[in-house]
């Protein structure tokens, strides 16, 4: 089996280097023959996807095969492994995570090779710069970290497990999401590199590469929250972020991305930003690699780096070169990224994007400099310093709070000029409304002059509700004004409003959806925590909560023996639940593993939820008790709705957007004017 | 001398007179003091609060045991390193006297390497970790808007056919009454 699978991959690195040097040659040759050998190119990029598709299906079946002959399989399963974790294996470890990197790359290689009619050239090239990375994976497949290496001396009767902390649903969904949304960047990636090599004349490939950008970034918002919430549900330490630099490396192509969905918008509507967009979307390939060598190096210790290895001088040879070939033609070309209008006033849409780009980006770059500065400070004074949560913290939320509120004006702004009337108008609801979620704030007792995290708390409360009010009374106003020309009820004309802009209304969509996920992390000042060995009957007051230990056992399977505890949550007098907090040991991997249990009070608790959050710590050896620790952390649930509202956004600005109303206009023009244009 | 800043509004030619600026005088001060007080209660609460600079100083700083987490949110089964720091950490709170928070810092430094604290100090190098990222934001908020001005600056682009674009108020007549028909 090892065999089929190294040679598919052996296949895939001759057809993907025959793709990419074919399709070179045939880029820069003017005869007839460079059309039949950018075919043959292109074929061969197609059936690149087959020979990486085939080597990924061998790997997956020898992991169900238990086939431990195979190193990989040995070191990241175990026959008592269950199936849909054995499914995960490939994804697991450093070899098979770049082998489904490959996968997942041939995979957009494929699908785009298969629509090349609709720009040819424009596709020969994308699709070169896509076998280009295509090789790049494919030799350190081949020559640095082969899966499919075969395991020295004896064969072992099983294998020494999959990590515990990976043993969990959402590490089935997660590393894909992530990696479909790393690996998606290569496509918008390639088709600005093209257009910048052949100097493609207007915006073609932005239009080409637009919903692709928005899916990919969909993809890495679903991966990063997945490993937020994988880490709040897994962890054990009762948060979903501690800035850790892995965590980073997703969070930075995040944040880049989101600046380029935004302001490719600006080159669509006014020709403008041209250099800058082609900037963005090289850095957010770079940060994507960047990503990935920071998980498989091991050059900065994480709790998330599963597989380290050298093949980080690998990926650092690749940005490297990436940077370069970038960096020259943006030089060399830039006559042709000149931008085509003026800016008519300093309060308009335009502003508002170039500033939302400076601070996403200015919040991008914070991450960077905290995750590398530890290696700059080795250098510097030969001694590594820790960059953690307090530096993260106290640096970028001053930051992200002005984001927040770049994202509550920027959509009332208007494109060229906007009146101060019409922001009188727009504000004045959205204003009094934010305004008074403060001083509700202060009237139940939060003081924000009395502790800093307090004072974030009550600012991004306050432009969270300025976010949420803004996306209504945009969403009411224009609904009005369907409902009063078509007749149809306020609901069904919001509906009809949002399908007329799908982009626009999706991404207010969107806009709603993060301001839910801040308020969901600015319940974090107000967390409770209590600890306790609890004997039969024992208590912990928390909150409003008192938590009644009923229980404690134990239990065993093949694949771990675990102790739990049972625990009576009430609130009241009154019993809402029970809960188990679980400690497992896996048996093949001889590890621990605690699995914290989780009650969202949304029955009790509405808007203000509140997550009962319990953790099996151990077991007092004398007295045999189990020791629980409990949390009560509010508001946690808005961030996980939020990204459900997100995608949501996402899938609505996706859709294309039904035919514009015609309304009959008082005055006789020639053409019909459209209601609710412009995004 | 300091006093009369607190004055600077009350006029004696005004209507207000004398007496009103004594009395506003005395009201500012006597909110100072009520001011510094409650600061003064705040400050020396939090200095009495053993478990609020537990808490406290327990975040300022990192587990050692290589699980990358902050030290009193570490819950690793069976970490050796954080229950036994926490145990350091509550003897060095119960010493008290002048044993003040960067002290007991210092302590963790020593016995564990400056790794162990959670974020780099304000002093020498480290000091540009914190300087950087608002550096770079002054830096970039003056590109913007130099940026923005030369795009404001900049001339308009010629149009064939002799189509004549409207500007100033009559562009602004022109939106206006587009906005009064879409109510946008």
């Amino acid at each position: 089996m090892s065999q089929i699978g190294s040679f598919a991959l052996l296949l895939a690195l001759g057809l993907s280097a025959y793709s990419f040097l074919a399709g070179f040659v045939a880029l820069f040759r003017r005869d007839a023959a460079s059309a039949r050998l950018g075919e043959t190119a292109r074929r061969a990029g197609i059936a690149t996807f087959a020979a990486v598709l085939l080597a990924g299906i061998v790997l997956v079946l020898a992991a169900f095969n238990d086939d431990f002959s195979i190193a990989y399989i040995f070191h990241h399963s175990n026959r008592d492994l269950p199936a849909a974790y054995k499914f995960a294996v490939l994804w697991s470890g450093q070899e098979g995570s770049l082998l489904f990197w490959s996968l997942l790359l041939a995979g957009y290689g494929f699908v785009l090779r298969l629509r090349y009619k609709t720009d040819q050239r424009l596709f020969a090239y994308a699709s070169v710069i896509i076998a280009s990375v295509q090789v790049f994976f494919l030799l350190i497949l081949n020559f640095a970290a082969h899966p499919f290496a075969i395991m020295q001396g004896a064969l072992p009767a099983d294998g020494t497990g999959l990590n515990p902390l990976l043993q969990y649903p959402e590490m089935v969904i997660h590393p894909p999401m992530l990696y479909l949304g790393y690996v998606g960047f290569t496509v918008p990636f390639a088709f600005a590199l093209g257009a910048l090599i052949m100097k493609y004349p207007g915006d073609k490939w932005i239009h080409i590469t637009r919903r692709w950008t928005m899916v990919t970034w969909c993809f890495l918002t679903i991966g990063v929250f997945l490993g937020a919430h994988w880490a709040y549900a897994v962890l054990g330490w009762g948060g979903y972020w501690g800035w850790d630099p892995v965590e980073n490396a997703s969070l930075m192509p995040w944040l880049t991305g989101t600046a380029f969905l935004h302001s490719v918008m600006m080159q669509e509507k006014r020709g403008m930003l041209k250099v800058w967009n082609m900037a963005l979307i090289f850095a957010t390939f770079l940060l994507s690699m960047l990503g990935t060598f920071l998980t498989r190096s091991g050059v900065i210790s994480s709790v998330h780096a599963f597989a380290q290895s050298s093949i980080g001088t690998w990926f650092l040879v690749f940005i490297g070169l990436t940077l370069a070939v970038c960096s020259f033609f943006l030089v060399a070309n830039r006559s042709y990224l000149k931008s085509e209008h003026k800016l008519e006033s300093l309060v308009s849409r335009e502003s508002s994007f170039l500033f939302n780009n400076l601070l996403l980006l200015v919040v991008c770059f914070t991450i960077l400099w905290g995750t590398f500065f530890p290696i700059l400070s080795e250098f510097v004074q030969g001694h590594k310093v820790t960059v953690g949560p307090p530096f993260f913290n106290r640096v970028a939320i001053p930051v992200a709070l002005l984001l927040l509120l770049l994202t509550a004006v920027g959509p009332l702004l208007a494109w060229r000029k906007t009146s101060v009337e019409s922001l009188k108008r727009n504000f004045l609801f959205p204003a009094i409304g934010s305004l008074a979620v403060g001083g509700m704030m202060i009237l139940f007792g939060i003081r924000p002059w009395e502790d800093p995290s307090y004072f974030y708390a009550t600012m991004a409360a306050i432009l969270s509700a300025l976010v949420i009010f803004t996306v209504i009374s945009e969403f009411l106003r224009g609904g009005r004004v369907i409902a009063g020309k078509s007749g149809q009820n306020l609901f069904a004309a919001m509906v009809h409003l949002c399908h007329r802009n799908t982009r626009r209304y999706g991404g207010y969509i969107v806009h709603f959806g993060v301001a839910l996920v801040i308020i969901g992390i600015l319940g974090t000042p107000f967390n409770k925590e209590v600890e306790k060995e609890m004997a039969f009957g024992d208590k912990i007051n928390i909150g409003p909560y008192t938590l009644v230990c009923q229980s404690y056992t134990q239990d065993d399977n093949p694949n771990y023996a675990n102790e739990w505890a049972i625990i009576n949550v009430f609130r009241g007098g009154k019993q809402i639940t029970t809960m188990y907090p679980e400690r497992r040991f896996y048996k093949a991997s001889q590890q621990p593993q605690t699995l914290p249990r989780i009650y969202p009070s949304f029955r009790e608790d509405l808007f203000l939820v509140t997550d009962v959050y319990l953790v099996y710590e151990g077991k007092n050896e004398t007295t045999g008790r189990p020791i629980i620790k409990a949390h009560l952390n509010p508001l946690v649930p808005w961030i996980w709705i939020g990204l459900i509202i997100m995608v949501f956004g996402t899938i609505v600005a996706l859709v294309p957007n039904a035919a514009a109303v015609q309304v009959a206009a008082t005055a006789p023009v020639r053409t019909p004017a459209q209601v609710g244009a412009g995004d | 001398m300091k006093s009369s800043t607190f004055i600077v509004d009350c006029h004696p030619e005004r209507s207000e007179g004398p007496a009103f600026c004594r009395k506003r005088r005395n009201s500012l001060h006597r909110w100072l003091q009520a001011a510094t007080l409650a600061v003064a209660v705040v400050v020396f609460m939090g200095a009495d609060d053993d478990s609020a600079r537990f808490k406290d100083l327990g975040h300022r700083m990192m587990c050692t045991c290589g699980c990358g987490q902050i030290l009193l949110e570490c819950n690793h089964v069976g970490c050796q390193s954080s229950d036994k720091m926490r145990d350091e950490l509550q003897a060095a709170l119960d010493k008290g006297g002048s044993n003040n928070d960067d002290l007991i810092l210092q302590g963790f430094v020593q016995e564990y390497g400056p790794t162990v604290i959670a974020a780099p100090t304000t002093t020498g190098f480290n000091r540009v970790a914190w300087i950087m990222p608002f550096l770079v934001l002054a830096l970039g908020i003056a590109f913007a808007v130099h940026i923005v001005r030369s795009w404001k600056n900049r001339p308009e682009p010629a149009l064939a056919d002799g189509i004549v674009i409207p500007r100033g108020s009559e562009l602004d007549e022109f939106r206006r009454k587009a906005r009064r028909e879409t109510d946008l």
